[in-house]
């Protein structure tokens, strides 16, 4: 069969359960592809070999019941696996291999997936273009030079470039839904609490979210029905009744109530992200939901309050990357010179930019000032959330202010980087679930992506609004494997 | 407000980050333009709002205290930068 990259993951799925495709013609094929395509470098570690022959494993004795039979699947490397290197693109987890997997892989694996490598992503999930990596930019297949966005990036990459058919990523403030909206891609965040935090290296542990990245929403809801499960290794693992999200998709969305919120508009918006979003209307209304105007005014205090919370809990994360248990070390002369050096040279800029933050706040006599104050902000635009869920069942807004920059073009000016998630960072901060779909070209042909927030635990309301739409939208990605010579 | 050198030095003794002259002028522009960008939650009174810890509105389960994995001592010195057969080795301490 031809084009075994270009089929979605279900398609792949029922070619398998169907037997016209094995498990090893499906992963050679990607694997093929991936060695064909290292310029993108979305790759941080390859198991190509282990993959062939765990596929040609599955194809001896054949489990055509479980989800996800005999697929190769590529992972952000934020993911611990077990005896494979899990770095999170930093220096200091170079030479890291976990004894343990995570439980949000672990759930893909028993369903039936192949690990086939581990994907890049920015240094502890800290970034929006994929630069802070220690393993180097990724590239974006749309256009060479452009960021795949961040920090998943490696992930979406992978996906929109067909290197692998579908993955996971995770979401702190957006760092899912950013990347796929600026790769054409679909991206859920779940709600907090709806995926295992357990084996995920720590970012902002109030916030991370494991969430699936697909080329669409059908493939989105399967894989999200994979990962979501009640774990008691996760303290705040949420224990709710979680659907059966790719049975129960539907495209009835009629009479749902969508809300725009105006506080959205923000200044110096781009035109044709403004026009995406009048467009995002229409196509709500041409499934049939019902658009009404509302407001979350603390909108504009979600970016401070993120820069406030998330670095002071990965400043706490991070104190166990001293240099003892594991990872780099580098000498020094006593103890505490040791820890200085090891983490002066282990983590990059971003990351140190971010612990300094971090600890700042909560050092004494400026705790109440900045944490405590963050954390009092944090509530009020929860309850913005709260409010506006009384009169709608769902939120539309865009993904992102802008389409993907060109690398190097944000990396001098932190602040700037940190607008990108802008329409991002409320969703994480109220714990509530959010889809990136993708919904148009900016006049660059770059994509550009609308986001659907949902209320907590509802993911098949907004998979389902987001599958209408995607009915309605119809985008087709723009990708001419430039990158292979 | 400002950060300024002095208090850039005493952060990065709290963090355990070594940072010399220049890296700490660097990282001192940086630093205030991100306070410059926080302090904008100085226009909200929230003297009578709760703070949110965690978004997750349950209590924490209670489990019986039972031992699900033992022996793990290979596997969790396994990653340790140098190790000395049952320990994990730091520069000498004691003079």
């Amino acid at each position: 069969m031809s084009d075994i990259t270009k089929q979605s993951l279900s398609e792949l799925v029922e070619n398998i359960k169907s037997k016209k495709l094995s498990s090893s013609e499906v992963t050679k094929a990607f694997v093929e592809r991936s060695e064909k395509s290292k310029e993108l470098n979305a790759f941080i570690t390859e198991d190509y070999e282990n993959a062939l022959n765990k596929a040609k494993t599955f194809d001896e004795k054949p489990n055509l019941d479980l989800k996800l039979p005999g697929i190769p699947m590529a992972v952000k490397d934020l993911f611990c696996t077990k005896n494979l290197r899990t770095t999170a693109g930093s220096k200091i987890l170079n030479n890291f291999v976990p004894t343990y997997e995570s439980t949000v892989t672990q759930n893909i694996w028993n369903e039936g997936a192949i690990l086939v490598g581990k994907l890049n992503c920015d240094e502890f999930a800290m970034g929006s273009s994929n630069e802070t990596s220690f393993f180097g930019n990724v590239q974006n297949p749309i256009d060479k030079n452009l960021v795949p966005g961040g920090s998943s990036g490696g992930s979406s990459s992978a996906v929109a470039a067909q290197l692998t058919p579908i993955t996971i990523g995770t979401d702190t403030g957006g760092s899912i839904r950013q990347p796929a909206s600026f790769t054409g891609t679909v991206g859920l965040k779940p709600t907090y609490g709806s995926c295992s935090r357990y084996g995920i290296v720590a970012f902002a542990s109030s916030l991370d979210q494991a969430g699936p990245m697909a080329q669409n929403v059908k493939d989105c809801a399967l894989l999200q029905e994979v990962i979501s499960t009640y774990d008691e290794k996760d303290s705040t693992s949420i224990d709710f009744k979680r659907n059966e999200y790719s049975k129960e998709l539907t495209k009835d969305i009629k009479g749902k109530k969508i809300g725009i919120p105006k506080e959205y508009r923000v200044d110096g918006m781009p035109k044709e992200i403004e026009d995406l979003w009048k467009k995002g209307i229409e196509y709500a209304k041409d499934c049939g939901a019902e658009i009404i105007d509302i407001s979350l005014p603390h909108t504009n205090y979600a970016l401070p309050t993120y820069y406030i919370v998330a670095p002071a809990e990965a400043s706490s994360n991070l104190a166990r990357y001293d240099g003892v248990k594991y990872g780099f070390r580098a000498e020094g002369e006593n103890l505490i010179d040791m820890y200085e050096k090891t983490r002066s040279e282990g983590f990059g800029a971003e990351v140190q930019r971010r612990i300094m933050i971090g600890t700042y706040v909560l050092s004494s006599g400026y705790y109440d000032a900045y944490y405590l104050k963050a954390q009092k902000v944090r509530k009020l635009i929860k309850n913005d959330f709260d409010e506006a869920y009384k009169k709608v069942d769902a939120i539309l807004t865009p993904s992102t202010p802008s389409s993907a920059f060109k690398i190097g073009e944000k990396t001098n000016d932190p602040v700037s980087m940190y607008l990108n998630d802008i329409f991002t960072v409320p969703v994480n901060l109220a714990g509530l679930p959010g889809i990136s779909i993708p919904a148009g070209h900016d006049a660059k042909g770059y994509p550009l992506g609308l986001q659907i927030i949902g209320k907590a635990f509802d993911e098949q309301n907004i998979l389902n609004i987001a599958y209408a739409m995607e009915e309605k939208i119809n985008f087709k990605n723009n990708i001419t494997d430039w990158w292979i010579k | 407000m400002s950060i300024d050198l002095k208090t850039i030095k005493h952060i990065s003794k709290l963090s355990r980050i070594s940072v010399d002259d220049k890296k700490a002028e660097k990282l001192a522009g940086d630093l205030n333009s991100i306070f410059d960008f926080i302090e904008k939650l100085n226009e909200l009174k929230t003297d009578n709002v709760e703070p949110l810890t965690s978004v997750a509105e349950t209590s924490l389960k209670l489990r019986s205290d039972e031992v699900k994995s033992k022996n793990l001592r290979e596997q969790v010195i396994k990653n340790s930068p140098q190790e000395n057969e049952d320990y994990f080795v730091v520069p000498k301490v004691i003079e």
